[in-house]
């Protein structure tokens, strides 16, 4: 089993076109540098020195992960870990 | 209840308890019916306190011209209000939205100004404020960065929630403007220790989050992190799923945003429940389902219904 990363459109020329791929890690920071080791360039994408990037949110299971560790948050096997940039509602 | 005119008839909305849904009697859900204002919808507080606001601050004068980056729901509110006080109002919409909105617009007097529909909200409100810098005379109120906005509902919304249910523990509203959310959320906080808000964003079709960069993307300037609790993405799937739940369990005829809030909400109940606490959940009603009719969210299948509003902006 591993973790399945949902990746938005936007991203996608890191990841050849693949809507969602797997991934591996203990924490979200892990699992990114797990995702940059198979897709090169994305972590850039994600990440800026340290926090995730203003414009980018990402949920694991639903749930935005600045509100459970940030980078820290705990992953395991099964869960889904969803990437979107930030855009106007309302 | 008697009112000196349509618009001193804003707020002061039922909150009904959801007897069937909540999953309890320890666990009780409530709605809050925000479209039983004058147009219809939630964004009535906002729309008035800003315009209200505008006057106080001189902004506003007889004759002038509203311009507003809006998906809809700002928009009839304001075009409602702007036809009684003798303004004109232009709205920038994205396409993408459904075609009762336009109408409604259409019918209040307002002028629509169409947005692509690539890029949802985000192009409007860049739309919008290059007409705004093009057009000084024209009044932006700007709905995502004008503080009326939350404090219409710090002013009233809350205090309303509060009066008729002292026992709220979790409050739960989309997340657009995040206006709701922060005024709400602030006046709970200062007066019910422990209090949860909750987000509940719309996770729209790929279309919408079509920039070209993650630099591009977009916060409302009235958003403030540390108001929330936490914060959860809906799909349209959960999002529809939920609206016709609640029609069918409840009777309750509401938008496709309401069923996002829902969503949230009977998770945080659900979450009460496994940890054995009591807990009285409100969600916000944003509006009723008449407006997405053509949308088909309420005929067919769940699976026909998504489809079909894929890359539309339901909330």
């Amino acid at each position: 089993m591993a973790i399945e990363v949902r990746i938005p459109t936007i991203l996608r020329t890191y990841t050849a076109g693949a809507k969602a791929v797997d991934a591996e890690g203990a924490t979200l920071d892990e699992l990114i540098s797990n995702l940059e080791s198979l897709h090169p360039g994305i972590k850039d994408r994600l990440v800026d020195q340290g926090n995730l990037r203003r414009f980018v949110n990402v949920y694991l299971n639903d749930e935005d992960v600045r509100f459970l560790g940030g980078l820290g948050t705990p992953v395991s096997d099964g869960d889904t870990v969803t990437v979107l940039p930030a855009v106007a509602g309302g | 209840m008697r009112f000196e005119s349509l618009i001193d008839s804003v707020g002061r909305t039922p909150l009904v308890g959801l007897p069937r849904l909540s999953p309890s009697a320890e666990v009780r859900l409530w709605a809050k019916l925000e479209d039983r204002n004058p147009t219809g919808s939630i964004k009535d507080r906002p729309a008035l306190w800003m315009v209200e606001q505008a006057e106080k601050d001189g902004l506003l004068t007889p004759g002038c011209t509203i311009l507003e980056p809006t998906s809809g729901n700002t928009g009839i509110s304001l075009a409602m209000s702007a036809k009684l006080k003798g303004y004109k109002l232009i709205c920038v919409m994205p396409e993408n939205t459904s075609e009762e909105r336009r109408q409604l617009l259409r019918m209040w007097g307002a002028e629509i100004i169409s947005s692509a529909a690539a890029g949802g909200s985000n192009e409007a409100v860049r739309v919008a404020k290059e007409l705004a810098a093009e057009h000084p005379d024209w009044v932006m109120l700007y709905q995502y960065g004008n503080p009326a906005n939350w404090r219409s509902h710090y002013e009233s919304t809350g205090p309303e929630i509060l009066e008729d249910l002292p026992t709220v523990t979790h409050f739960v509203a989309g997340l657009g403007t995040t206006g709701t959310l922060m005024g709400v959320g602030r006046f709970l906080r200062e007066r019910v220790p422990g209090v949860r808000i909750v987000a509940a964003e719309p996770r729209y079709g790929e279309l919408v989050y079509g920039l070209r960069n993650v630099d591009e993307g977009f916060i409302p300037e009235l958003y403030d992190e540390s108001v929330l609790t936490t914060r959860f993405s809906v799909g349209s799937a959960d999002a529809l799923r939920r609206t016709r739940e609640l029609l069918a369990a409840e009777g309750i005829f509401a938008g496709v945003s309401t069923g996002a809030a829902l969503h949230a909400a009977l998770g945080v109940a659900a979450k009460a429940v496994k940890a054995g606490e009591s807990a009285d959940v409100v969600f916000v009603v944003a509006d009723g389902g008449w407006k997405y009719l053509s949308t088909g969210a309420y005929e067919g299948t769940l699976d026909e219904a998504e489809h079909r509003l894929e890359g539309q902006l339901w909330a």
